[in-house]
């Protein structure tokens, strides 16, 4: 099996930075191409919700939400049991238990590649899972402590960068429709893998940058942030089987489910838990997680959706 | 040259901590403050500015010196603990007193 092209420019970017190379992509530019993408996940989600949103969509939303609160505590026991303190696992667990749209676009251009189909109102799972990890970090923390300002901390999460791109796009896709969002479509088709291809090459090297600080840490952390996801993605993948998603749906639930948060949660969490490292969060999710997951990880979870459809489950 | 002293007040710090400063320094009655974008390297390793979470700010205050004192003591006893954070204070000579 050949790897997409578009996970070789992740692989060209990591590679350039482990040797550190001066290749350097300007800042504006990395932004851009996540707003665009973030864009045109939402927009194309939203289309697809006017076509078919229906009352069995509220209640798999619900269904979702509650992985997103399942997923943080899991990660937490997980974490507590590898005997990280408790603000530090209750961080880190938060990053797992939110998703990362990159990851997200990556399983997309992969079943599209693969021609599977999936349910393509998926980009509302991102949105709804994009929040809850981070609430539930805070209360395992610190409990429902008085000193947490939840107002600045809700503006944080409701208006974050990512989630109001995600939204925004999701009501424009809506309220546009199939036929209203035609001159913009090649955001979502033919542009997508391109925009994909050099926001990965981005990724690549910033990933190769979180490397460096992995020795800090040790084993204890490089075996969380593998053995995560693999947790993430089983949960998801039978949540996805539960709610009777199609085959491509598991495997993109269950690569959400896998995949851990990089810029939504990060932010959040300095300002309500500055007591916690960032470095170790974001070494686990950016610098071992996200590669695992573009690398290895998406083929294995399509695997594992065939199997369990092939259980009969 | 009709000059006049004041203080500088120089704190470099982390991006994250940008909206919650600023409040501070309303709040403190700053007279007014200059935000630019700073990278650099300190007691937190190298903080490259290549990463929205790794960026840092050089917040300048220009004011009379007992407000600048205030906003220091406030900013170790709030922020120190937890965040890469650094303050300065400087004399400055400024032309129109009355500004700051």
């Amino acid at each position: 099996m050949g790897l997409d092209p578009v996970v070789l420019f992740f692989v060209f970017g990591l590679t350039a930075g482990l040797l550190k190379s001066e290749l350097k992509l300007p800042p504006a530019l990395y932004e851009t191409l996540s707003i665009i993408l973030l864009l045109a996940i939402g927009l194309h989600g939203g289309v697809e919700l006017a076509e078919q949103g229906s009352w069995q969509l509220l209640g798999q939303s619900v269904l979702v939400l509650g992985l997103g609160v399942a997923l943080p505590v899991l990660a937490f026991a997980v974490l507590r049991g590898l005997g990280f303190d408790r603000i530090n696992a209750a961080a880190v667990a938060a990053h797992y238990g939110s998703v990362s749209a990159g990851t997200f676009a990556v399983v997309v251009a992969y079943m599209l590649a693969k021609g599977i189909e999936f349910e393509s109102y998926m980009p509302l799972f991102v949105a709804i899972l994009e929040i809850p990890a981070i609430l539930v970090g805070i209360l395992l923390a610190k409990g429902m402590a008085r000193d947490t300002d939840w107002r600045e901390l809700g503006r944080e999460i409701f208006l974050g960068k990512s989630i109001m791109l995600l939204l925004g796009g999701l009501v424009i896709g809506a309220i546009a429709g199939k036929e209203g969002i035609k001159p913009l479509e090649p955001l979502y088709t033919s542009m997508f893998k391109p925009v994909l291809a050099f926001f990965l090459l981005e990724m690549g090297l910033i990933a190769s940058g979180q490397l460096g600080a992995l020795r800090q840490f040790g084993l204890r952390l490089l075996g969380f942030a593998l053995l995560m996801p693999l947790v993430g993605a089983l949960v998801g993948a039978l949540l996805a089987r539960f709610m009777g998603l199609s085959l491509g749906g598991t495997a993109v639930l269950a690569t959400l489910a896998a995949s851990a948060s990089y810029i939504a949660v990060p932010a959040a969490m300095r300002l309500a838990l500055p007591e916690a490292n960032p470095s170790l969060s974001l070494t686990a999710s950016l610098g071992i997680t996200f590669p695992f997951n573009i690398l290895i990880g998406i083929p294995l979870y399509l695997l594992l959706a065939e199997q369990l459809i092939a259980w009969g489950l | 040259m009709d000059a006049h002293t004041r203080t500088l007040l120089t704190v470099i710090c982390e991006a994250a901590l940008e909206k919650k400063l600023v409040t501070d320094l309303e709040q403190l009655g700053a007279p007014g403050w200059t935000i630019s974008d700073a990278r650099g390297r300190g007691g937190r390793g190298v903080r490259s500015a290549g990463w929205d979470t790794e960026g840092n700010i050089r917040v300048e205050i220009i004011c009379a010196r007992d407000l600048a004192e205030r906003i220091a003591e406030h900013l170790q006893a709030r922020y120190y603990a937890n965040f890469a954070m650094v303050c300065y204070l400087a004399q400055v000579e400024v032309l129109r007193p009355e500004k700051f």
